[in-house]
C-alpha cells in the first residue's frame, strides 16, 4: 500500500459492478493512450539523486556497471500522468460536445460536500438536467442520499484507492443516461491530497473548506488549493461558535493560488447559496461559449 | 501522494515496453521525479517494491533522479527556480507564478535483458 496515504487500487466498483476496463492491474485502464511529447528544455541538475551520481555519462556507466554482458538500455521517456491526462482529454471532449458543465468537488472528509450537493440539486432540479458521480472507498450511502432528490447518481467505490481517475469517470459517464446540457457534479473521494493530481476532464475543481477545519489547510495542502478554481468556505453558520479566522483562511488560499475565487456559505442554513448558484450559472454560460 | 497508483503505472509502462522491445527481465528502472510533483521518493520505492513482486521487474533496482522546479512570474515574466509550489516572485514580489518545470514524473530509462 501507499506509504503516504494508504492508497491502493484493487476492487474498484462502479454502480456496484466491477467495470470490465478496470480489471487489469492498476486503477487506470486506458482506452486511447496518446503519444506524449515532453518539453524537456530544462537543464536537469542531478546532484540530488538518491543513489548514484547521475549526470548522463555517469548514469550510463551506472547502467553498464550493472552488467556488461546481457543488459541493454532502453530509453522510455514516458510521463506517468500522460495516460490519465489523455483519457481526461477524451472525457473533456465528450462533455464539450454535449454542452455539459462538469464540476469536480474535492475536500477533506466531513466538509459537507454531500449536504451542499443535495441542497444545490434541490435548488436547480426544476430548471436544469443534472447527474452526480459519487466517489468513496466504500458504501453506496452518498449516492443514495443524492437519489432522494430525484437526480440520477452513480457510485464509484474505489476500494483502497484514494482518488477518482479519468477512466473511472469515463466508465461511469457511460452508465449514466446523460442528456444534452446536463450539469454533472463529481464528488471526489474525501481527500485533500491525491485527487489534486488527477484530471477527470472537468471544467473546474471546486474545493470545499469548512470552518470547523483549520485556517491553514490551504498551506498544508497547497496542491489542491492550487488546482481549484473556486473555494467554498462552508458551515459559516457555525462561525459564532468557533475560533476560526475567515480573513486568514482566505489569505492563505490566495497565497497558494492568487487566482482562486471564494464564496462563503452554509449548506445547512442556505446562506450564501445564491452566490454559489450564480457562479454555476456563469460557469455554464462561459464554458458553453468556450 | 498516490504513490501506489503511480507505481502500478510504472509497471504498466514497463510491461508495454517489454511487449514492444521484447525483453523478459528488468534490472534497473530510472525514474525522473520533479521536485514540485508532490511525490515521495521513499514511498515510491516502497510501493514499486510491492507491485513489482512476481513480475518481470521483481528485484529491479530503482534509481530516482529528482529534477528541479522552475517557474515564471505572470506579472513580470521573470524565470526562476522554485522550491515550493507557491511563493513570491524574486524580482517583483507577485504571487502569480506559473510552474514551468518539475511537476512531472516519468520513466526515463530501463536496463533490461
Amino acid at each position: 500500500m501507499c506509504g503516504t496515504c494508504g492508497c491502493g487500487s484493487l476492487e474498484v466498483l462502479i454502480g456496484g459492478k466491477r467495470p470490465p476496463r478496470l480489471q487489469s492491474r492498476g486503477p487506470v485502464s486506458f482506452r486511447t493512450p496518446k503519444p506524449h511529447s515532453h518539453a524537456d528544455d530544462v537543464e536537469h541538475h542531478h546532484a540530488q539523486s538518491f543513489e548514484q551520481s547521475t549526470d548522463n555519462a555517469s548514469q550510463l556507466s551506472a547502467l553498464q556497471a550493472l552488467d556488461s554482458v546481457q543488459s541493454r538500455v532502453i530509453r522510455v521517456e514516458r510521463d506517468l500522468f500522460a495516460k490519465n491526462d489523455a483519457i481526461a482529454a477524451n472525457n473533456r471532449g465528450f462533455f464539450a460536445a454535449h454542452n455539459m458543465l462538469v464540476l469536480n468537488l474535492v475536500s477533506s472528509p466531513g466538509s459537507g460536500k454531500t449536504t451542499l450537493l443535495v441542497r444545490t440539486l434541490n435548488a436547480l432540479k426544476a430548471k436544469q438536467g443534472m447527474a452526480v458521480i459519487e466517489g468513496d472507498q466504500q458504501t453506496d450511502n452518498d449516492a443514495e442520499r443524492i437519489r432522494t432528490t430525484g437526480v440520477p447518481a452513480i457510485q464509484i467505490n474505489t476500494g483502497k484507492g484514494c482518488h477518482l481517475d479519468a477512466s473511472m469517470v469515463g466508465y461511469a459517464v457511460e452508465q449514466l443516461a446523460l442528456i444534452e446540457g446536463t450539469l454533472l457534479f463529481i464528488e471526489n473521494v474525501g481527500n485533500l491530497v491525491c485527487p489534486a493530481a488527477f484530471d477527470l476532464g472537468e471544467a473546474a475543481k471546486v474545493v470545499i473548506l469548512s470552518v470547523t477545519e483549520g485556517e491553514d489547510k490551504p498551506l498544508k495542502y497547497p496542491d489542491m488549493f492550487r488546482a481549484a478554481r473556486l473555494m467554498l468556505l462552508n458551515k459559516c453558520d457555525l462561525l459564532p461558535y468557533l475560533n476560526f479566522n475567515v480573513a486568514e483562511a482566505i489569505a492563505n488560499a490566495q497565497r497558494v493560488n492568487p487566482e482562486i475565487e471564494i464564496i462563503q456559505l452554509s449548506a445547512q442554513s442556505g446562506d450564501g447559496m445564491d452566490a454559489w448558484l450564480a457562479w454555476i450559472e456563469n460557469a455554464q454560460r462561459t464554458s458553453v461559449l468556450a | 501522494m498516490h504513490e501506489m497508483s503511480l507505481a502500478e503505472s510504472v509497471l504498466q509502462i514497463i510491461e508495454e515496453s517489454a511487449r514492444v522491445q521484447n525483453f523478459k527481465h528488468v534490472r534497473l528502472v530510472v525514474l525522473e521525479i520533479g521536485k514540485l510533483a508532490a511525490i515521495e521518493p521513499d514511498a515510491m520505492r516502497f510501493c514499486f517494491d510491492a507491485v513489482s513482486r512476481g513480475t518481470l521487474a521483481e528485484d529491479a533496482q530503482l534509481q530516482i533522479i529528482e529534477t528541479p522546479g522552475a517557474g515564471i512570474c505572470l506579472a513580470c515574466s521573470a524565470e526562476f527556480e522554485m522550491q515550493e509550489q507557491y511563493g513570491l516572485c524574486a524580482v517583483c514580489g507577485s504571487p502569480r507564478l506559473k510552474i514551468t518545470a518539475g511537476n512531472h514524473m516519468r520513466v526515463k530509462d530501463l536496463a533490461v535483458e
